[in-house]
């Protein structure tokens, strides 16, 4: 019964895009459905998620076509995890979205055409999440790509174009890297179905395997932003509107990492290349913070934040271990909704003091104590402070890592030199973040020069620039949905046993590939 | 696994060109250069279905393994309609980035805005030169003015009767003065 509502989770985003696209010219009746498809879609997931942890893992073959031909639409706990995480995010930011829409009408957010995008964006991402095999899995990244250009280059300012460019010269690449390993895994197996791939990639000479995984992990590591491929990040991000960035930030890299996630669970189950994944993280880490260090405008110094606490999740897929897969889990989730919470609140900053860099911002606590505390919260969280969740996750990942250390010694050494640049990673964010904090929320109004004129020295300085802009009203809604999703952030640390166990169970059926097979297969792998 | 050399060649070459070109600065080249490549590796999925058989149409009389592989072809199919749409969108990001590149935010005003605006800097001009005629006609009123006065200052002492005079005529000078804020 509830496997009938799996395909709704793609579908109903779909349909919704077509009828905001229709109502554009009806800016409250695109609202209304906009937000009704996504909660609707939050409601799914979260049925499909107890479903699912009931002990009932859901296949679907669409069109009635059987497994290895037709296309199947598999949710087992970690599809449901994130299906679940991501909905109630994407519509969160949809709020907040709208609460900036609804204050300021101007030609940079034409809401007309941010509806349609934002839902076929989400689609894309549910897609990508419940499909069973790589060319579905292609397909969902198309869908969400092709909507992150549009909302990337929203408006069409010469900044957005700019930065645009980039993103989608690279995402084009990255999609081009995918597309060819799905052609060539094809001809080597025989099959693009990922229970099937799981068996048959095993049964292929050591060299090709090496190199589809390569190719694999390229195309993947492109879109989660990982280090030597991560270039594109900061240069990206911080240009669009605040809700897109948020976005961006919080769902976009985190597809890439659950790809990566299926792709070394499940497809190159046999084939190991953790240590390559466990360097690679460790200098994610700590190359993309030493980034941050020197940012003074606060979106670029979040973005490569962004950037650096991806190499904690590669970090936990490269132990393979249960419990540094239910450690990467458990901080996917974390990661996803503190560093969307804290572009929301960026958002908010730069409506409230008129700027995002730390030399123009001074004097926000006392101008506004709420908006510290929506900064102030998920900030200690991101550092790892205790008890919040960035803690328990860093915690669980540093834990899985000791006892893979004392399980195999010859790489021993290894994974502690990765856990010594995540615990100093963990301390430079939170010193970046602190830095942020000192200037922009401790620092007396007065210490900083000009401040009258935020605007006209900022025209002076840099006529042509952007960084600045009027300070705005700020509305209700905004600060509604950014609290809300601090609220997130503490229940995931209040709940975190329960969601831990959750995170831990999903971890169980992954490890062991042949779970997610017979379900696909319930007889067997052809 | 067989297959043509000749679309293995075609395929190399499409690679080789697509990924030369992409390197160039130009946006219009990346764009040619990605359809290149992509089109490249379309060659590549539809090389990786095998030896070319009959139409893959299940029919009577047709042997199941003698017909090609269809999957592949539905890839393809499925990659050409996502180029186009990325194509289609890629064009119209680089009109844009042309259009930016040419006339800046300036070229994001219509026609009507730019003629209201040059109408707009006209009438400034206008107003500032008809200021600055003002300014001079009343300089010439007021020198005639202090003459008028000095003239009347002579006669002062002579006539008590021209005192009246004076008396009248002295506020409507002041009067006829601008304040100087105003001007």
């Amino acid at each position: 019964m509830t496997a009938a509502l799996v395909p709704l989770v793609v579908l109903l985003p779909l349909l919704g895009a077509a009828s905001a696209l229709i109502l554009g010219r009806h800016r409250r009746a695109q609202v209304g459905v906009s937000v009704a498809v996504l909660a609707a879609v939050a409601v799914v997931a979260g049925v499909l998620l107890a479903t699912v942890d009931a002990g009932e893992p859901l296949a679907v073959t669409i069109g009635a076509w059987p497994a290895p031909y037709g296309i199947v639409l598999v949710v087992d706990r970690l599809s449901a995890i994130m299906l679940l995480v991501s909905a109630v995010v994407l519509l969160v930011v949809l709020i907040y979205a709208v609460g900036q829409g609804v204050a300021d009408r101007h030609r940079e957010t034409p809401v007309s055409i941010f509806h349609p995008s934002y839902l076929i964006l989400s689609a894309g991402v549910f897609n990508a999440f419940i499909a069973g095999d790589l060319f579905n899995l292609y397909v969902g990244f198309e869908i969400l790509l092709s909507a992150s250009y549009v909302l990337l280059t929203l408006g069409g300012t010469g900044e957005r174009i700019r930065a645009g460019v980039t993103y989608i010269i690279v995402s084009l690449v990255s999609s081009l890297f995918f597309l060819s390993a799905i052609a060539l895994i094809y001809g080597a197996t025989g099959t693009a179905n990922l229970a099937q791939l799981s068996v048959r990639i095993a049964e292929l000479p050591e060299n090709v395997q090496l190199i589809l995984h390569l190719l694999l992990l390229i195309a993947f590591g492109i879109k989660a932003a990982v280090f030597p491929l991560s270039f594109w990040l900061p240069d990206s991000y911080p240009t669009a509107p605040a809700p897109v960035t948020a976005v961006f930030a919080g769902l976009l890299t985190k597809v890439g990492v659950y790809a990566i996630i299926r792709t070394e669970t499940l497809i190159f189950a046999e084939h190991d290349l953790s240590m390559l994944l466990m360097v690679v993280g460790g200098l994610t880490m700590v190359i993309g913070i030493l980034g941050a260090l020197t940012q003074a405008d606060v979106k670029r110094l979040l973005s490569f934040t962004l950037v650096s606490h991806i190499g904690y999740m590669i970090f936990g897929i490269a132990l393979t271990t249960q419990l540094g897969m239910a450690a990467t889990i458990y901080y996917v989730v974390h990661h996803i909704t503190v560093q969307t919470t804290l572009f929301l609140t960026t958002g908010l900053i730069e409506r409230f003091g008129g700027a995002t860099s730390i030399n123009r911002l001074a004097g926000l606590l006392k101008a506004s104590p709420l908006l510290g505390i929506l900064f102030f919260i998920p900030a200690l969280n991101l550092g790892g402070i205790p008890p919040f969740s960035g803690f328990l996750g860093k915690t669980g990942l540093f834990l899985a890592g000791g006892e893979e250390a004392a399980a195999d010694p010859a790489t021993a050494w290894l994974v502690w030199v990765v856990i010594a640049a995540g615990a100093i990673t963990s301390l430079i964010t939170l010193y970046a973040l602190t830095r942020f904090w000192n200037m922009a929320f401790w620092r007396p109004r007065d210490d900083l020069d000009g401040y009258e004129s935020v605007l006209l020295g900022s025209v002076l300085e840099a006529p042509e620039g952007a960084t600045v802009t009027a300070t705005k009203t700020t509305p209700r809604l905004m600060v509604a949905a950014t609290t809300v999703l601090v609220v997130v952030t503490l229940l995931l640390t209040v709940f975190a046993g329960p969601i831990f166990g959750l995170a831990d169970r999903a971890a169980a059926n992954l490890i062991d590939p042949s779970v997610y097979i017979s379900l696909v297969f319930p007889g067997g792998a052809p | 696994m067989t297959g043509s050399l000749t679309l293995v060649i075609l395929m190399a070459v499409m690679f080789g060109a697509g990924i030369s070109i992409m390197l160039e600065r130009s946006l219009t080249r990346v764009l040619i250069g990605f359809l290149l490549v992509g089109n490249a590796v379309n060659v590549l999925i539809y090389l990786m279905s095998g030896a070319p058989g009959l139409a893959p149409i299940l029919g009577e009389g047709v042997d199941p393994d003698e017909i090609s592989d269809p999957l592949p072809q539905a890839f393809v199919l499925t990659a050409i309609v996502i180029n186009l749409g990325i194509t289609a969108f890629m064009l119209a990001l680089i009109y844009r980035s042309w259009w930016l590149a040419q006339l800046g935010a300036k070229g994001d005003l219509i026609d009507d805005e730019e003629e209201d605006l040059h109408d707009a800097e006209e009438a400034a001009d206008l107003i500032r030169i008809s200021a600055e005629d003002d300014a001079a006609v009343q300089e010439i009123i007021e020198a005639s003015d202090e003459e008028f006065v000095d003239s009347l200052d002579d006669e002062l002492e002579l006539e008590a009767s021209a005192r009246d005079d004076l008396e009248r005529r002295g506020p409507s000078t002041g009067g006829s003065r601008p304040p100087e804020d105003e001007r």
